[in-house]
């Protein structure tokens, strides 16, 4: 059965621990090195096909993180991914040095695409050669999806020793208020989630897929057993929920029983077993 | 319904497919009515999530009534949420996600109820918990403030008056909901007032960060630190 995992920054353990059990791995909001309040509110804003987020990685900081939150996450009993985020290849470095000592962390992923903060001047392939020269564990790179050759980022990250890829973040929007015309969030732009992202995620996957030879957690949109049968046919090896688990958070019960659901029958129609 | 039936490990949450009986206007407002089902109606000022057919995110709501068997829950159709939940037919079914966050501390001694406009929202099922209590309620136009009437008894004033004209030096425990701006000058005459805040919410438990607000310089997530906050007095 496909792994079924959460999209960083779409669940908190702390505060919905059952929702977290009910995952194959937890993945933590995204840690820098300092702590961060994140961006002003408005921070969110729904649009036609999906939402809007702005939140700035808003975080306690690699210091807390390890001292109060990572036993607490460690408790749960569920396999643990950390998510590093940063300003530059040394904060990745820092970051990742520090999560290496602890046995709770089983993977990092590399968020090396946020789209609501300042960008690190490095290029992803020298984030990704910075955090491995300072962890042995596995590491994946995040990607954006907001690039022409998405499976260049993918070939880049794979030579500077990423152990698997999580495609997508997501991309770039922006919502206005219909009456001021200002736009909806403080900030400006937002990442854009959701129903709409989900062709766009999939076009990623495919194209990395069939550029390199690395596990792939595939993620935007996915909101039923459906979704994650398309992923799965696109060169994903496991899926996470983002923007579903917002509005359902039991949404990994379901949809993996949709999930066996949906493989049996077409495994009965391929079979011709009506 | 196994299902339809989760809990979160939230205090007292559940999510469940609760059915539509109806949605009656009240002046600008409309009150949705929905079958209880196994939810608990929490305390007054908690909220509950409502799912939005054909939208992306549920809308969270304070809950304004819970006769047996029901929760209701009153707002004001303005919005591409809103609209939709009060369009709603009865027989329809809507997944509500709840109670969530903290709501009113009930143990006051002299309680006084203070809403602007769809701040009466979570009113009518806190003066119930109370066992009474006298209410000041402002709205911004007669049509508006014929929602008075989930309050019998209450002091109304309508636009250009303000609410918070009413406040006495010593009011008592002020309970308030309302505009921000309510809320704010409320804040400014009575230190430790209960004021129940909104904000544009995503999840309603903690997991997106999109409804912070700043409290001693910092966010913090209102759906899980409030949505009623009180300040030192």
């Amino acid at each position: 059965m496909t792994p079924i995992l959460n999209a960083s920054g779409c669940l908190d353990a702390l505060t919905a621990p059952d929702v977290a059990r009910a995952l194959d791995a937890f993945v933590t909001k995204t840690v820098t090195p300092l702590a961060r309040e994140g961006n002003p509110p408005p921070r969110i804003a729904e649009t036609e096909s999906g939402m809007l987020n702005s939140i700035g990685l808003q975080n306690p900081g690699i210091d807390v993180f390890v001292e109060e939150h990572l036993p607490r996450f460690a408790a749960l009993g569920v396999p643990l991914w950390v998510s590093v985020g940063g300003f530059s290849a040394a904060d990745f470095a820092l970051v990742c040095e520090r999560l290496d000592e602890h046995d709770g962390v089983d993977t990092i992923e590399l968020n090396l695409s946020c789209p609501n903060v300042e960008e690190a001047p490095e290029t992803a392939g020298e984030l990704v050669t910075a955090a491995r020269s300072a962890t042995s564990k596995p590491l994946y790179a995040k990607l954006s999806p907001a690039t022409w050759d998405v499976a260049e980022s993918a070939r880049a990250v794979a030579a500077a020793g990423a152990d698997g890829l999580s495609l997508v973040n997501t991309i770039r929007g922006l919502a206005l208020d219909p009456v001021t015309r200002e736009p909806r969030l403080a900030r400006g732009p937002g990442g854009y989630s959701g129903p709409a992202l989900r062709p766009i995620a999939l076009a990623c996957v495919l194209a990395c897929a069939e550029a390199v030879d690395l596990p792939i957690l595939g993620m935007g949109g996915i909101a039923t057993g459906r979704d994650v049968r398309d992923f799965v046919a696109s060169g994903a090896s496991a899926v996470a929920l983002g923007t579903i688990l917002f509005s359902d958070p039991w949404a990994p019960a379901r949809v993996r029983a949709e999930l066996a659901e949906t493989t049996s029958t077409e495994n009965r129609i391929r079979t011709g077993q009506r | 319904m196994p299902r339809d039936t989760v809990s979160l490990g939230v205090a007292g949450a559940r999510r469940e497919r609760l059915a539509v009986l109806g949605c009656d206007a009240i002046g600008a407002y409309s009150l949705l009515r929905l079958a209880r089902g196994g939810l608990d109606p929490g305390i007054p000022g908690q909220f509950f999530m409502l799912e939005v057919p054909g939208r992306v995110l549920p809308r969270p709501m304070s809950l304004s009534r819970a006769p047996a068997g029901e929760l209701g829950f009153l707002m004001e159709p303005i919005g591409v949420g809103t609209r939709a939940l009060c369009s709603l037919e009865p027989g329809a079914g809507i997944h509500v996600f709840g109670p969530l966050g903290n709501g009113f501390d009930l143990s006051v001694e002299r309680p006084l109820l203070v809403a602007g406009g769809i701040g009466i929202a979570p009113m009518p099922y806190l003066a119930e918990a109370l066992g009474g209590a006298p209410a000041m309620l402002g709205f911004r136009s007669d049509h508006h403030a014929e929602a008075a009437s989930l309050l019998p008894g209450a002091e109304v004033v309508v636009e250009p008056r303000l609410v918070t004209e009413l406040l006495a030096d010593d009011p008592g425990d002020v309970l308030a909901c309302g505009p921000e701006p309510m809320l704010e000058a409320v804040r400014a005459r009575v230190p430790g007032a209960q004021l129940a805040w909104e904000a544009p919410m995503a999840c309603g438990y903690g997991a997106c960060y999109g409804c912070v607000v700043e409290r001693d310089g910092h966010y913090v997530r209102l759906c899980i630190e409030g949505p009623v906050l009180r300040d030192a007095a």
